[in-house]
């Protein structure tokens, strides 16, 4: 289940785009998004969420349950 | 750098001598009664080493001298925070709000730099660029020193000024004096840990987040670090602290000390900012922030350690102009953008030397009205409030007042110690009663307020208050005058026509500064 940001939370601060491994967050036009495909939960490279850890709104990068499981390449 | 402090020691009573090095620095002189004084921000050429007075004279907020003639801006290109504070909240933005940490519109770089243009050609006394947030630079260290880097090539002569929290400092001390960044502001509100879990909720460090007193150590240590590293590269810094009641009132003491012993060059403490509606956990949980009293009390135990900064107006993020006369709202980036820039340097230059020259004027004021002093010596010191657009003068109606400046005054001269911010009296041509009586409590705590003009009205309620309202100075230098006025004022206390009494406190207001234009 990868993450996803709650637009209406969001405050387009920026904090979390540069620290996502995957470089699965993007902005466009002041909005910030999660790419689903690209979200690996941060498994492997942090112990925390990278997004969810930096973002000063809590509750605002939440996991994405309509969307299955990251699979961490074993 | 700590050689700085401690000099302009002058001996007990012998104002003369006093009054040669200083300049307009008579802030020196009001320690009489401790008998030693340290240079403070007014600090001027003759007291401090040349090329640290090269750095600060046209930097409004590192000399208080300065504020009154220099302008400065902010632009906001870095949004991302890395430590949350509980007097903070990223979330809101209110245009009719002066806070620290809030903008109305986020730039890059390259819109920044434009805007610096604009503003430096429209503002002539902007010498100072600063980033300050609304986040922590330092968290987005891209946009920053890329904004800096473009600015220094594109207008060289504009300082350039950073504000951080400090987390991610001893990191970036290169590149900031790569950079050529000349100053750093770091916010240290404590350097105890469980002190710091009461104002820091969380801290991002290393790829997690820490909380408690964990995190308050981090993020103490790494302050600490990075303002020794600064020092060392003679990187001026001063050193904010909120002043939260009950949580590190008393405490800001001990950091001021540790400031200090860690070459900070200026220390200026700053009352917490806290209403509910600002939505931060202190404005929710009801903390207060403190009275003017309390806050010039700490500002006064402080003296003598590191120089203490008083006139800091905790600008907005995004504030252009002289310090308390915000300009902003003229240089939205859709107007920048249309503007056509030419930068000119030589004109900057000229108008430069302008200010020098009324600055010294101004300097050569006070201390003919400090001369007069000379032998007299009171016990007595009042506080006068004074309404000013800049420049050093009494140059404000009463009535058009945003703000007062506040000034101790005693036998050793006129020292500034601090503003009052106030919501414009007279709004369309007729002044309302409810305004009047917050503006009295704003500034009641001193015995007289000068103003270059004042209706019946007002005038009337400022003297049943127990306030002398004070015109016939209009449109003269502060310093002088306010000297001129204390002493008919203890000449009546002499002859008995008066009595001194002590006045009570003052509320700290904020409100909006920020200009409609
Ligand atoms: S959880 Fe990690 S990988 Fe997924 S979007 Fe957030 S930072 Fe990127
Ligand atoms: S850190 Fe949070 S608030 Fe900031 S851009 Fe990312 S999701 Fe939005
Ligand atoms: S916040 Fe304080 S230090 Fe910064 S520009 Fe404003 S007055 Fe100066």
């Amino acid at each position: 289940m990868p993450f996803k940001i709650i637009a209406s939370q969001c405050t387009s601060c920026s904090a979390c785009e540069p620290l996502c491994p995957n470089v699965a967050i993007s902005e466009s036009a002041g909005r910030f998004v999660i790419e689903p495909a690209k979200c690996t939960e941060c498994i492997g490279h942090f112990d925390e969420p990278q997004c969810v850890a930096a973002c000063p709104v809590d509750g605002t990068c939440v996991i994405d349950t309509s969307l299955p499981r990251y699979q961490a390449p074993s | 750098m700590n050689a700085v402090v401690g000099r302009g020691r002058y001996v007990e009573g012998s104002l003369d001598k006093m009054m040669r090095p200083t300049a307009e620095h008579r802030g020196c002189g009001t320690s009489v009664n401790t008998g030693q004084a340290s240079c403070r921000s007014r600090a001027a050429h003759g007291e401090l080493p040349a090329e640290i007075w090269e750095k600060v004279k046209k930097h409004p907020c590192y000399s208080e001298g300065a504020h009154h003639h220099y302008a400065r801006m902010h632009v906001a290109v870095a949004p991302a925070c890395n430590i949350q504070c509980n007097y903070c909240n990223r979330k809101y933005d209110c245009a009719n709000e002066s806070r620290p940490g809030v903008v109305s519109e986020k730039l890059t770089p390259e819109q920044a730099v434009k805007k610096v243009l604009a503003v430096a050609t429209i503002i002539p006394q902007t010498t100072v660029l600063g980033i300050a947030g609304p986040g922590d630079p330092l968290a987005n260290p891209e946009k920053t020193f890329k904004t800096f880097d473009l600015v220094a090539k594109a207008a060289p002569d504009i300082k350039l000024c950073l504000s951080t929290n400090g987390l991610a400092l001893p990191d970036y001390v290169n590149t900031i004096a790569k950079s050529k960044i000349e100053h750093v502001t770091i916010t240290i509100n404590t350097i105890d840990p469980e002190i710091g879990a009461k104002i820091y909720p969380w801290i991002f460090f290393n790829h997690r987040r820490y909380v408690g007193i964990d995190a308050a150590r981090i993020l103490t240590d790494r302050q600490l670090q990075g303002l020794e590293m600064l020092s060392e590269r003679g990187i001026l810094c001063k050193v904010n602290s909120v002043m939260i009641p009950h949580i590190n009132d008393h405490h800001l003491v001990e950091v001021n000390k540790a400031v200090k012993s860690r070459g900070a060059f200026l220390h200026n403490i700053m009352p917490l900012i806290s209403a509910p509606e600002h939505g931060t956990v202190f404005g929710l949980n009801g903390q207060r922030g403190p009275t003017a009293q309390a806050l010039k009390a700490l500002q006064d135990a402080c003296e003598g350690g590191v120089n203490m900064m008083r006139h800091c107006r905790q600008c907005r993020a995004d504030a252009v102009g002289l310090v308390g006369a915000d300009r902003g709202s003229e240089f939205n980036i859709d107007r920048v953008m249309k503007m056509d820039v030419k930068y000119d340097p030589e004109m900057r230059k000229a108008y430069q030397e302008k200010v020098e020259a009324e600055r010294a004027a101004k300097v050569a004021a006070s201390r003919e009205g400090l001369a007069e002093f000379a032998g007299e010596m009171s016990e007595i010191t009042v506080l006068v409030a004074v309404a000013t657009k800049g420049s050093g003068l009494i140059n404000e109606h009463f009535g058009h007042a945003k703000e007062f400046q506040v000034y101790e005054i005693s036998t050793s001269g006129a020292k500034f110690v601090g503003h009052r911010r106030v919501d414009v009296y007279c709004q369309g041509g007729y002044g309302e009663g409810d305004r009047l009586s917050t503006i009295i409590r704003s500034v009641n705590d001193c015995h007289a307020v000068f103003v270059a003009k004042i209706g019946g009205c007002p005038k009337s309620n400022l003297i049943r208050a127990g306030i002398e309202p004070v015109d016939r100075y209009a449109h003269e230098f502060i310093e002088k005058s306010a000297i001129a006025w204390f002493r008919s004022y203890l000449e009546k206390v002499k002859r008995g026509e008066i009595q001194h009494a002590q006045r009570g406190d003052a509320d700290i207001r904020y409100g909006s500064l920020i200009s409609a234009g």
